[in-house]
């Protein structure tokens, strides 16, 4: 590090800040600050406080103590125009675009020109290319955004900052929606915009990539800033332990597996999303029981619907799912309930639980119309309250009773009350889309040992993820889907990131 | 697939079955030689043969319900639809105009007449919609507003003073509903409720304690305005520029409306919070006061629609007497896919039916005035069975904005 | 645990304070109104308690009219819970009435115990019809209900006034009505002398069964679930569609209960002047209620109170009986914004419980 781009190059600084929410404090007296010309990485697992602490510096939040300064002075952040005006831009985790409107549309709002008192379009377009020729991003200003993949969408939201000529990029883990070569892609366009004197915070959980771009780390754990290194003095495991708080066991025990007869068969199977799009084309992949099958993908290439298919929710549009060696009908989750099938869903929040019930109403949620839950017409409450308890003990659920609202569990207890219920009785074949998505490390690990148990059970477990990581330490066999398709079948000894992560970009010729 | 095939046999088999009533009806007159007499305002008017003329049109129909069932198209439903509703609708002109002529410039005027209150409940809709917030209270808004407003012109004595405190009243209402929905948060739906309760119970009272006890009850009515020029043309004349002031607006504001709402910032925002209000709110716009402003704006509409009824129509006051047009602007709003040409066409549908229905009471057909009354309301529940296509509302529309 | 036994208790009395609260500022509103127009406030409360609780006879006409407000209420808090607002109970009333009537004056020769049972059967299942077309429709194209239940209640007046003019008209009478329907439908009265009748009874029974089916059964389990997360119903493979139908079906029913018991239990004919109003307090009352099945009855003889005592209040203050629904409206306020309430008289926010959502778009 020269002299001279020390200390006065500090463009932003964040001193002390305190924010509590209800029952949690997010951040606890976080230091914060970042020179010109840097990509300064905030690491952290799910929770720590990473995205309360941009969004305090971007203004969504009003912090309860603590100060930013901006080129040494201090400054009061209200709204996201303040920091817009102070040259803060952020890409958000989840897309702030307005998928029913053109790519200008969403990248002027907010900051019109006008020409008689209507909107400038032919000057915003205008920019707006040169800004996309500028840096490669090959953006159409005319598109509408629903059109437009993933990729392209995250390269509107950073232009949407760059066209407000911010100087300070916020990035909130932008590379959760990316295969690993569309990340060294977005890589490229930060080194870029350093080398323009920009600084950019680049928010991630994911290690390797953290090492690979960032000038510095701050590590953020349960709201509190554990230390700053610089990459080049640390390595994964020392990062892992920063992050957690104590070892890490990134691998997940689990014993060989004994494959025996396929449980699910797919064949051929298309299905429609709600917006009536071909999302999954023609799909073939069998589950054998004592088998872990990891779905391997870039999200929204059909993994989504095809759980939702086949537990169901969607309407197959052709091709035939067979569950222990019968055809179902599809469009009826009770058939497939029935079949021996457990589901823990993508979106607990939507589909899993039914957040003001009592937990015990939870547990019940799927078995409550059948012997002995009901009889007759009635529920046999002495039942469900002795099987509810019984849960509630066996999977570890942290609550006061069965009678707890269930909205107001942590998330990792909310999910275990879905795993609770799924696991909680005979199934030959389980679903499990996104398990672990938004869990802390404790729950994670339990969920993971769930599934592996599950698994030597003698079950059947499909595991759809989009954590790589995730798929590569449960999975025995990996399935790559692209498009609507799954490309390529592997074992999971063979399997390599790099691999697949070429495979999820859709690109066979190489491997 | 299969779903769409079951959808186009039963409106097939619907369209179908009304044809054949209908030329089962055309035998009534096809052994007599009566002859309709249509009129077209100065123009002059023309004269047919009653039973063929409508067994023609009905045989056209059939045709014309029958080819979609034929191909197995479900985008020939919509076509099948609208030729048997034309069939239907002339069906019932033509036996109206049997001996005694029928003005179909005369419809059409009043037709424009009696969609101005749907056209601007609609456009008050839209306004708020497209900011996200819901509004079932145009009802309630429009009915203070008539009282008002009518009250306001008797107290002061002048009818424009009067139309500018039925705006006023409208944007006070709708005050109160942006202060529920979007601050207090509350749903939405019980918000509008709310007001059109309040309105229910405020009018009468004013009507009972103010109107009544002083023997006031008529005023004069707005001016009807003629366009120079403009109101010769033929036909067109007689029906758009001439006019009285409200319906004058509404057809200004449906333009103007659709240019702000597409053409500058303020639209451009405004689509912004329906879609996505965080991602305007993350652009710096102040999503809060854009929803106060619009919904406040939503309110003034609804109130210049409530004014219709007892400034420019009646010059009175009667409890209840927006009759359910605010909901039957809702269905013009929907119809109209949240745009408000769309909603313009929508709300001329209305005014249409509304229009036939008192032209058949005034020509004496027997069919029960009460059916003809239901006719409004049976066509917004077809509208929003989305019978004549499906149409998404703006993606946050009813979702309360919670600032984290 | 004593600590969550003490918040359990707390957040019980805030039920009961914040409703009670409502209350008590919307009557303060009143009275400012009664008092800026002009009138004595004391006298209009005054005749408004005694045209509602003074005496003996007026306490029995305040249960007349508590019968069709608590069935009507009824009927739209069941709406509630399955997630849907039925602002047609009114039609449904009316459905119930005129079926209940035809029966009841058509039907010849049968003994009362079948008469009686088949007459207000006929309204509950007329009332239910009525009820489920809006149901079906979202069910099946995603039509807000808000709108067709408003559009059924318009097209069900225009039907009955037909109805009543035309073909059930009873040709001796001077007002257009029905004929008299046979004493073998009557409801009986439940005290000589008073014009109190069995439909009282009736709706009592309807709290305890509506409440035993939504909370003691599957059919009300899978209603309140689909009312709760319809994702999470579907998931767990409840047909949504079947819910809303059923839902707004037993809605209905309850609504075309009430109508039967003013035909059956008071009136003995169907006018083609009858105005109820009863299905548009029915929202308020459900409100009020939370629609909880108990608390129904309470709101919903607060409600008959408010519309007896006013006749006296206008005769007594010459105010308006209107003043009555401007009352009502801030009371559903109050009770649907209680963050209100709890701005005026400081009360701090328990945690809020998730209540049932309403607006969700005109479409799915």
């Amino acid at each position: 590090m020269s002299k001279d781009n020390h200390m006065s190059e500090e463009i932003l600084s964040l001193k002390g800040v305190v924010k509590s929410f209800p029952g949690v404090l997010a951040n606890d007296h976080i230091d914060f600050s970042l020179k010109k010309g840097e990509i300064h990485t905030l690491l952290g697992e799910n929770g720590a406080g990473k995205t309360t602490l941009m969004n305090i510096l971007y203004g969504l939040y009003t912090p309860d103590e603590g100060e930013i300064f901006i080129d040494g002075q201090k400054v009061i952040i209200h709204s996201p125009a303040d920091a817009l005006s102070h040259g803060i831009g952020m890409v958000h985790q989840h897309f702030m675009l307005i998928p029913n409107m053109s790519v200008c549309e969403n990248i002027i709002l907010g900051n019109e020109s006008k020409k008689r008192g209507l909107i400038d379009e032919e000057q915003a377009t205008g920019r707006i290319e040169t800004l996309s020729e500028k840096y490669k991003f090959s953006l159409n200003p005319g598109d509408m955004v629903k059109d437009l993949p993933i990729g392209m969408q995250q390269k509107v939201e950073i232009l949407k900052a760059l066209y407000r000529e911010a100087t300070v990029l916020i990035l909130d883990e932008p590379t959760a929606v990316l295969t690993p070569q569309e990340s060294e892609e977005l890589f490229e366009i930060l080194r870029s915009l350093k080398d323009e004197g920009k600084s950019i915070i680049f928010i991630s959980h994911k290690l390797k990539e953290v090492l690979e771009i960032s000038d510095i780390i701050t590590v953020l754990r349960d709201g509190k800033a554990i230390g700053s290194v610089r990459p080049d003095q640390t390595d994964e495991g020392h990062l892992a332990n920063m992050m957690v708080g104590r070892e890490v066991i990134l691998k997940v025990h689990k014993e060989k597996m004994h494959k025996g007869k396929p449980v699910l068969e797919v064949n051929d199977l298309t299905v429609f999303d709600r917006r009536g799009v071909s999302v999954v084309n023609g799909i073939n992949f069998n589950v054998h029981s004592g088998e872990i099958y990891g779905v391997a993908g870039v999200q929204g290439n059909g993994q989504t619907e095809l759980v939702e298919a086949l537990t169901g929710l969607l309407p197959f549009v052709s091709g035939e799912v067979i569950i222990d060696g019968a055809k179902i009908e599809g469009d009826n989750p009770r058939e497939v309930f029935e079949r021996g099938t457990a589901h823990i869903p993508e979106d607990r929040h939507k589909y899993g639980l039914v957040l003001p019930y009592p937990i015990r109403d939870n547990l019940v949620l799927c078995s409550y119309y059948h012997k002995p839950f009901s009889k007759r017409l009635a529920l046999n409450f002495p039942v469900i309250i002795e099987k509810s308890s019984k849960l509630l003990k066996e999977f570890d659920i942290k609550a006061s009773s069965i009678l707890d609202i269930t909205e107001t569990l942590s998330g990792g207890n909310q999910q275990k009350t879905v795993v609770a219920r799924e696991l909680g009785r005979e199934v030959k074949l389980l679903i499990a889309a996104q398990p672990t998505r938004g869990l802390d490390v404790g729950s994670i690990e339990y969920i993971h040992k769930k599934i592996v148990e599950t698994r030597d059970a003698g079950c059947a477990v499909l595991l759809v993820s989009s954590e790589l990581d995730e798929i590569l330490s449960l999975s025995d066999t990996i399935g790559v889907i692209y498009k609507g398709q799954i490309v390529k079948t592997l074992s999971s000894e063979e399997a390599t990131k790099e691999q697949l992560g070429l495979l999820m970009a859709g690109i066979l010729e190489k491997t | 697939m299969e779903k769409s095939n079951y959808k186009t046999i039963v409106f097939s088999a619907l369209t179908i079955i009304l044809n054949l009533l209908i030329i089962r009806f055309s035998f009534r007159f096809l052994g007599q030689d009566l002859k309709s007499i249509i009129g077209f305002g100065k123009l002059g008017s023309i004269s047919v043969f009653t039973g063929r003329t409508i067994f023609i049109l009905a045989c056209l129909g059939l045709a014309g319900s029958i080819f979609p069932l034929v191909r197995r198209l479900e985008k020939f439903i919509n076509l099948s639809f609208f030729v048997t509703a034309f069939v239907a609708v002339a069906t019932l002109i033509l036996w109206a105009g049997i001996d005694s002529k029928f003005d179909i410039v005369g419809l059409l005027a009043l037709s424009l007449r009696l969609s101005t209150p749907i056209v601007l409940g609609a456009l008050s809709g839209i306004l708020c919609e497209r900011t996200g917030v819901i509004n079932i209270a145009i009802e309630g808004m429009m009915l203070t507003a008539a009282c008002i407003g009518f009250t306001a012109a008797l107290y002061l004595g002048n009818i424009w003073l009067g139309l500018i405190c039925a705006v006023v009243s409208g944007a006070v209402m709708s005050l109160l509903h942006a202060f529920l929905s979007v601050t207090m948060i509350t749903d939405q739906i019980i918000s509008g409720t709310v007001i059109n309760i309040l309105a229910v119970g405020l009018t009468g009272f004013i009507r009972r304690s103010f109107l009544i006890r002083a023997r006031l009850s008529r005023t004069a009515i707005l001016p009807i305005i003629t366009v120079p020029l403009l109101a010769k043309i033929p036909i067109i004349g007689a029906i758009i520029f001439t006019n009285q002031p409200i319906v004058f607006m509404m057809m200004g504001l449906v333009a103007l409306i659709t240019i702000l709402l597409f053409k500058t910032r303020w639209g451009l925002r405004t689509r912004s919070i329906g879609e996505h209000p965080e991602a305007a709110d993350t652009v710096g716009i102040n999503v809060f006061k854009m929803k106060y402003q619009n919904v406040m704006l939503g309110g003034m509409l609804a109130g210049l629609a409530g004014a219709w009824f007892s400034l420019e129509t009646t010059g009175s006051f009667d409890d209840l007497m927006t009759n359910g047009k605010g909901f039957i602007a809702l269905a013009a709003m929907i119809f109209g896919k949240w745009h408000p040409v769309g909603a313009f066409t929508g709300g001329l549908i209305f005014g249409f039916s509304d229009a036939l229905q008192i032209i058949f009471q005034i020509k004496g057909i027997p069919i029960p005035p009460q059916f003809l009354w239901m006719l409004p309301y049976l066509i917004t529940m077809v509208v929003l069975a989305g019978v004549i296509g499906k149409s998404t509302p703006p993606a946050a529309d009813g979702k309360p904005y919670i600032k984290r | 645990m004593d600590v969550k036994k003490i918040f359990k208790l707390r957040a019980g009395y805030q039920d009961l304070l914040i409703p009670f609260l409502s209350i008590i500022t919307s009557l303060v509103i009143g009275a400012i109104i009664i008092y800026a127009s002009g009138a004595n406030v004391y006298a209009a409360y005054k005749g408004l308690w005694q045209g509602s609780f003074g005496n003996a006879r007026t306490i029995a006409e305040t249960f007349v009219s508590t019968t069709p407000y608590i069935l009507t209420g009824l009927a739209v808090a069941f709406g509630f819970r399955c997630g849907l607002f039925n602002i047609g109970a009114e039609g449904q009333l009316y459905a119930g009435a005129l079926a209940a009537a035809y029966i009841g004056y058509a039907w010849r020769g049968l003994p009362h115990f079948i008469h009686l049972p088949i007459a207000i059967i006929a309204g509950i299942i007329a009332g239910g019809i009525w009820g489920a077309i809006p149901g079906y429709l979202k069910a099946k194209t995603g039509a807000h209900e808000v709108i067709n239940t408003i559009m059924m209640n318009h097209i069900m007046i225009r039907l009955t006034d037909y109805l009543v003019k035309n073909p059930m008209l009873d040709p001796k009478a001077s007002v257009p009505r029905t004929a008299y329907i046979l004493k073998s439908a009557y409801l009986p009265k439940i005290f000589p002398g008073f014009r109190l009748h069995w439909g009282f009874i009736l709706a009592i029974i309807a709290i305890f069964l509506i409440y035993y089916i939504l909370f003691k059964t599957k059919v009300g389990f899978e209603i309140r679930t689909v009312g709760l997360n319809q994702d999470a119903a579907r998931y767990a493979g409840m047909n949504i569609s079947k819910n809303f139908v059923l839902a707004m079906a037993i809605s209905g029913g309850l609504a075309g209960l009430a109508g039967a018991g003013e035909v059956l239990g008071l009136n003995y004919n169907l006018p083609a002047a009858f105005v109820s109003g009863f299905g548009f307090d029915a929202i308020a009352i459900a409100l009020l209620a939370k629609s909880n099945p108990f608390a129904v009855f309470p709101s919903a003889m607060l409600w008959a109170a408010l519309r007896n005592g006013a006749g006296l209040m206008q005769v007594r203050a010459k105010i308006s009986i209107d003043l009555v629904n401007i009352i009502q409206a801030f009371v559903i306020m109050f009770i649907a914004a209680p963050n209100i309430v709890r701005y005026l008289y400081r009360i701090r926010a328990e945690r809020e419980k998730a209540g049932v959502l309403l607006t969700k778009g005109w479409g799915q």
